[in-house]
């Protein structure tokens, strides 16, 4: 007989379903009674770019040398209707992110890196700032529902303005910023109390719908004189009809913003269960240009998860006319990084995890109005990174588009890829590879 | 000083307002009349000069949207957007207004001798709007800062969410919206109504006649025992 000490113990097992994190999710609700508010963007793994691959060039396709022949990364945005198109020398420009959400040495430091490799910045809920517009040689001028900090002046002295309909963190909602990071420079640009939590609206003031959006269209480009593109930016829903109907409206580029795309700060039920990947809306919005017979005329920006040269390549070969990032651009400045450890651990998290953007605490002086912690940012030393990095990702891309026979990185094509999974295959309408299998198509 | 008229049945908007947006317009023009407007959209709109500008009819979307300086009246009626995002200046409609009359201003005087549609000064944020008839419903909506001042009735939802405003009716309210009180009227703000009314071409109507509406200030901070109310 044997007694309870030698049977064989199993190992303790969580549930997949009411895994760590979901458990303590349902401790912390039942402590607080508030949904969890979090900064940045979806978490989960989702169907992304690094499901996809190119084909390099092989005896069926002619590749370029590599440091030799030029491979053009130029784009030019908002050839439709402005007087005055964007030109970048690269196509990988900074998303909107606010002064409010950000320091104003952040914004800063975003200016300048931005400007080092000639492309723009965006601003965001709240205003432009005079170091956001001083060290931004583009920048693009947020029209939000808001209207927090909304100047003709600013309209004036943008170089373009993006009228904010949705964004890929939580599309249908609008904007938080909690008390903590009401600063009296934020309170007053935004013309609230001190220490209050912000709403921002969901929808505009003064329009609703896409026959109204034309005639705000039309206002802003008399109000500008017909010089500055007008970009419409989305949240990744049914890009087809979103994509579609802001150009009927009359928007020089569609900004296309994945559920990856970051906050300051929303419900994390909402970035978790809202909007789809940026790599499922891609083909629906370019289809929907190139059925209006606009693709390439009407420029297309996407972003959600963009991190390197290769999801850049992907996305331009899925149609897209350039990427916008943000998470990533706030990562070069020097966000979630490991060297500020203790630091992290001191606020409940770790380096890489750090998303308590709202509560205005970041060690690394970027998600802060704390003027002692948002001196920690040197902008010149956290714009010099970025700039680096914004070269990085557009040396990659130039490197796959050459390997793929591309003297442009808007030359390459759905053809250049193919996909790892099926449900990639099918989002991506590329073949499974090693198959010429498209789900979806030709009725399979 | 010159004045000037424009046949908008003649000549294109986009001409009439880039003249109006022409460098140092005050020193060349003192009244610049637009007829024909025929409910064209942003009519006057993105003005930054001290001019006067008369529109001689009805007026489409955002007419005088954004101005700054400019004195603008409308003899007709006004669409959507009337005055939006107004800087400084004045705008004046004799007729009716209709929706989101004077969203976001951030400046100036609005008065609508008629009445206004839904959400009249929806997330105003410092201008003054002084409606002679009645307003729609959500008027006032998350108004942050500024006087809207109302002499026939308001609407369902009346200041919902409503920050720093101030908003006088006359007449009904059908509904206040979430965190929307009536106040009591001290003489600081008698003094802001009487002045606003005078300017307003309403100098014989009493103050005491109107009723005062502001914040209740409960949802400035997130409280899970006010959930219901977001």
């Amino acid at each position: 007989m044997s007694d309870n000490k030698s049977i064989p113990q199993t190992q303790p097992r969580f549930s997949a379903t009411f895994d760590p994190y979901t458990m303590s999710e349902i401790r912390r609700a039942a402590a607080t009674g508030i949904y969890d508010i979090r900064g940045g963007g979806a978490k989960r793994k989702l169907p992304h770019f690094d499901d996809l691959l190119f084909l390099g060039a092989s005896v069926s396709r002619y590749p370029l040398e590599g440091y030799r022949e030029k491979c053009g990364t130029d784009v030019v945005l908002g050839t439709r209707f402005a007087k005055k198109p964007i030109h970048l020398k690269t196509p990988v420009t900074i998303a909107g992110m606010s002064f409010g959400a950000l320091s104003a040495q952040a914004k800063e430091a975003l200016g300048r890196g931005a400007s080092q490799v000639g492309t723009s910045t965006t601003t965001g809920d709240g205003g432009m700032t005079p170091e956001e517009r001083g060290q931004s040689k583009i920048l693009v001028y947020q029209y939000l529902p808001s209207r927090y900090g909304m100047n003709p002046n600013d309209l004036r002295r943008a170089d373009a303005i993006e009228v904010v309909v949705g964004q890929g963190a939580k599309p249908g909602g609008g904007g938080m910023l909690l008390g903590q990071k009401i600063s009296p420079r934020v309170a007053k640009m935004r013309c609230l109390p001190e220490g209050i939590d912000q709403r921002s609206a969901c929808r505009h003031p003064d329009w609703t719908g896409p026959d109204d959006l034309e005639i705000k269209i039309q206002e802003l480009r008399e109000i500008t004189d017909w010089e500055k593109p007008i970009y419409v930016k989305v949240g990744a829903t049914r890009p087809y009809f979103d994509v579609a109907l802001a150009v009927k409206a009359g928007a020089d580029v569609v900004v296309l913003d994945g559920m990856q795309g970051g906050t300051a700060a929303t419900q994390e039920v909402f970035i978790e269960h809202v909007g789809i990947p940026i790599l499922a809306a891609i083909r629906p919005a370019v289809q929907a240009l190139q059925d209006l017979g606009l693709h390439r005329k009407v420029q297309l920006i996407v972003s959600g998860g963009i991190r390197n040269g290769a999801d850049v390549a992907k996305a331009l070969a899925l149609g897209a006319d350039a990427v916008a990032i943000g998470t990533a651009a706030l990562i070069a400045l020097g966000d979630n990084d490991p060297h500020l450890e203790e630091e992290y651990r001191k606020l409940g998290t770790t380096a890489g995890a750090y998303d308590d953007w709202h509560e205005g605490r970041d060690p690394a002086g970027i998600t802060t109005q704390d003027p002692e912690l948002s001196k920690r940012l040197d902008p010149v030393k956290a714009g010099r990174r970025l700039a680096n990095y914004l070269s990085v990702m557009t040396m990659e891309a130039q490197v796959i588009a050459r390997a793929c026979g591309k003297s442009h990185l808007l030359n390459l094509e759905p053809e250049d890829l193919v996909a790892l999974t099926v449900e990639a295959a099918a989002m991506a309408r590329v073949p499974l590879a090693g198959t010429s299998w498209v789900p979806g198509q030709q009725g399979y | 000083m010159e004045s000037l008229s424009f046949d908008l049945s003649q000549t294109a908007l986009r001409e009439v307002n880039q003249f109006l947006h022409g460098a140092d317009l005050a020193s060349k023009v003192s009244k610049v009349s637009i007829t024909q407007p025929d409910g064209k959209h942003a009519i006057a709109a993105g003005l930054n000069a001290d001019v006067e500008v008369e529109i001689d009819g009805h007026a489409g979307y955002y007419a005088a949207g954004m101005n700054q300086l400019a004195r603008v009246t409308i003899t007709g009626s006004a669409g959507t957007g009337v005055a939006e995002n107004m800087m400084s200046g004045s705008v004046h409609v004799k007729g009716f207004a209709s929706n989101a009359a004077g969203a976001t201003a951030q400046g100036g005087l609005l008065v609508i001798d008629g009445d206004a549609g839904l959400r009249c000064g929806i997330s105003l944020k410092g201008a003054d709007i002084v409606v002679g008839g009645s307003v729609g419903s959500f008027s006032a909506f998350m108004a942050q800062a500024g006087n809207l001042v109302i002499l026939g009735d308001a609407g369902e939802a009346l200041g919902d969410s409503i920050y720093e405003a101030r908003i006088f009716v006359r007449g009904k309210v059908k509904s206040l919206g979430a965190d929307c009180e009536e106040k009591t009227m001290g003489d600081a703000e008698k003094k802001i109504l009487a002045d606003l009314l005078a300017r307003a071409g309403h100098k014989d109507v009493s103050v005491d006649s109107f009723k005062l509406y502001g914040s209740a200030r409960t949802l400035y901070n997130f409280h899970v025992d006010n959930a219901g109310a977001y």
